[in-house]
């Protein structure tokens, strides 16, 4: 198996230094890592904004470049971190606490480079999670019934919602929404319309560009516009030779990069624990085990270099039920999965079999892509540092445009950057009342193929629904769904949170509401 | 906290109880249009199945999320929030809404460079800080940008300059 496994790889580095997949990866990464840096700028505002640019392109390229854009992405937003003190990520959110006193005692560089290298191991390890355990996941997944995979995606779902950030219960009723959003548009079985309102724009459903830049570009523009505060650029005169740790540095963060990278990849096994748990256990861990975990948030280098490997072989981790289940984790996986429908790639066990370019070429291009950006960080990261100082009242009327016409290019319809708007509206609604839209995204594209496993899962048992629990392997996913929404109560009750509470961790959600608002304020829906 | 006699008072604070109600409103919307379709059976499902599904889910998760907030000051510090932030921004907000719908009149019938424009320009009058020049000097940049990528080097079929809409 393991023969098998290295001959494909060896396949996959071979689609990935294609010429022009090369390319791409490497566009990909650079520009992932130059709008990533931009402050208020996640992965899913920029790989959402970056999106419609994929569309000309064959499927192999897009997605190379798209997997790019995520980690290049990633790892600018390690540098707002660090180096402004500013979580434009929520998993970088703990990156802060010991990345900003470095930098402030002017060791920000070595922070950089020891990110560079702890999130390539980070990454290494997750990739080989990935070349080892995602075969052995399509053999079993392909075993499936539409019983099994309509349970199992309940289950992805759930944890999905759930786990993230925010209440539980308010995580479900934005998947349930993300669900219905999904629905709209033409039937696919018995070919009728639902909830188009006698809009023909609307027979082709929503289209997840116009969603995901709604809710992650203009809901969020409006969160941050006139709340950034200026940005302190007193401490970002980081030059490449700053970079380099010294033989005592890396000594120091050798191990706590491995117990970081065990973590992630840990936690990427549960379903739903994304990056952001991660970081947090990893730190956590870090500073139990560590012989002095009072100097912990006075920039000690153990508490980067944890964190940032957990981050990375998280995130590589979540790729493994994305594409050998088709099941995503979180947002991000759920637009890369959109992306791939978006090219015509139908999700699932059979992906890995049918488009094996794909697949192998991914994992290929995973590891030129974090080569690739290292090597770019080391000669650019002071043009990164530059961009940092961009003012943010320049940076969004720019993003409105990209998010403009890139909806417009999704179809060439004018339709569709109506339709941002008034989810871009009622995004920021929600996000007013304490929702957080990601599981939106993560229900709008596992919706349909739900809803079509469900209804032949219904059909095939002859309207019985004990199907669920009658069948052996999904019974055990009803049951993790049980246990899951058992343990989310126990902790209830007990009154305190298993899952590290992120805190203002949204990203451009930048000043606290404080909670003595003026109590004369009558509230309305705002924005509408 | 007091009890009952400031119950009104306090729920019009409770993000939580709009945050239900909205829920609620939404779930019960999609039930009822969702059952206006072909329910079918169980078997057979018909279109209208799955979404009245969701939509009763909906209904009970709303109420759940709104439950909490109706009890006085049980589950109170947490939800105790005005819904507004802090500065309400509605010109900004404003100017962003109506962002896209500059771009999609203008682009529609004049074309890809006043379509661009607009959209940049009225974004930008949001900020506080905006002046005349530098809204008009960052929405040429970004046109000319913006233009050059799009419509040269990705080639999106929008007509650069029109009149009347072409489209």
């Amino acid at each position: 198996m393991i023969s098998t496994a290295l001959t494909d790889l060896w396949y996959g580095f071979g689609v990935a230094l294609e010429p022009h997949n090369l390319m791409w990866c490497f566009v990909g990464v650079l520009v992932g890592n130059m709008v990533g840096v931009l402050p208020g700028m996640g992965p899913l505002a920029t790989i959402s904004i970056l999106l419609p640019l994929t569309f000309g392109m064959k499927p192999v390229g897009a997605i190379l470049m798209l997997a790019g854009v995520m980690y290049g992405a990633q790892y600018g937003g390690a540098i707002c971190s660090i180096l402004l003190n500013l979580p434009c990520h929520p998993p970088h959110a703990v990156t802060c606490l010991d990345g900003f006193p470095m930098t402030k005692q002017g060791r920000g560089g070595i922070a950089l480079g020891v990110t560079v290298i702890a999130s390539f191991v980070g990454a290494s390890w997750g990739i080989t999670e990935m070349i080892f355990l995602s075969p052995l996941l399509v053999k079993a997944a392909l075993q499936f019934g539409p019983a099994e995979v309509c349970s199992l995606m309940l289950l992805g779902l759930l944890a999905g919602s759930t786990l993230a950030r925010g209440s539980p219960v308010k995580g479900v009723a934005m998947t349930l929404i993300g669900l219905f959003l999904g629905s709209v548009g033409t039937d696919l079985e018995t070919g009728s319309e639902r909830f188009t309102f006698g809009l023909t724009e609307l027979d082709d459903g929503i289209e997840l560009i116009a969603l995901a830049l709604g809710l992650f570009g203009i809901a969020e523009f409006m969160t941050s516009v006139n709340q950034v505060a200026p940005i302190n650029t007193k401490y970002t005169n980081v030059r490449f030779k700053d970079m380099r740790p010294s033989k005592a540095d890396l000594k120091q963060a050798f191990f706590p990069m491995w117990r970081g990278t065990i973590v992630g990849s840990l936690c990427s096994l549960i379903p739903g624990t994304g990056p952001t748990i991660a970081s947090f256990v990893a730190y956590a861990t870090e500073k139990k085990i560590s012989k002095h975990p009072e100097k912990f948030g006075t920039g000690q280098l153990e508490g980067v270099a944890c964190p940032e490997a957990a981050t990375h072989s998280s995130v590589q981790g979540d790729f493994i039920p994305t594409m050998s289940l088709g099941i995503p984790g979180d947002a991000v996986m759920a637009l890369l999965l959109g992306a791939l429908m978006i090219q015509g790639i139908v999700p699932g066990p059979q992906l890995i079999s049918q488009h094996p370019d794909i697949f192998w070429g991914l994992v290929a291009s995973f590891w030129i892509g974090n080569i690739l950006l290292v090597l770019l960080n080391v000669p650019l990261i002071g043009i990164w540092v530059k961009m940092l100082a961009i003012p943010y009242k320049y940076l969004y009327p720019s993003a409105m445009f990209f998010v403009c016409i890139g909806v417009y290019a999704a179809n060439n319809d004018f339709f569709q950057v109506g339709e941002v708007v008034a989810i871009g509206a009622f995004g920021y609604v929600l996000l007013r009342l304490g929702f957080h839209p990601a599981p939106i995204l993560l229900g709008f594209v596992l919706g349909p193929r739900f809803e079509e496993n469900f209804r032949r899962a219904m059909l095939i048992a002859r309207g019985d629904f004990s199907v669920f629990v009658t069948r052996p392997i999904s019974a055990v996913f009803v049951g993790m769904c049980v246990l899951l929404i058992a343990v989310q109560v126990w902790v209830r009750i007990r009154g305190e949170k298993v899952v590290p509470q992120i805190g203002s961790g949204h990203p451009g959600e930048s000043p606290p509401i404080s909670p003595q608002m003026a109590p004369q304020r009558v509230p309305a829906t705002p924005a509408e | 906290m007091q009890p009952s006699t400031s119950l009104l008072r306090d729920l019009v604070r409770k993000k939580d109880f709009y945050a239900g109600g909205l829920m609620l409103l939404i779930g019960i919307g999609i039930a009822l249009k969702g059952s206006t379709y072909r329910l079918g059976t169980p078997m057979h499902m018909g279109p209208g199945f799955f979404p009245t599904m969701l939509g009763v889910l909906l209904v009970l998760i709303g109420i759940a999320i709104a439950a909490p907030a109706l009890m006085p000051s049980a589950a109170g510090a947490e939800s105790d929030e005005s819904i507004l932030p802090d500065h309400p921004q509605w010109w900004a907000w404003f100017c962003i809404l109506m962002s896209p719908v500059l771009f999609i009149v203008f682009g529609k019938y004049f074309g890809m460079i006043p379509g661009t424009f607009a959209c940049v320009f009225i974004a930008a009058l949001g900020d506080r800080g905006a002046s005349w020049i530098s809204t008009i000097v960052l929405s040429s940049v970004v046109t000319i940008f913006g233009v050059v990528l799009f419509s040269y080097f990705l080639q999106v079929p929008m007509p650069i300059l029109t009149w009347g809409g072409g489209l």
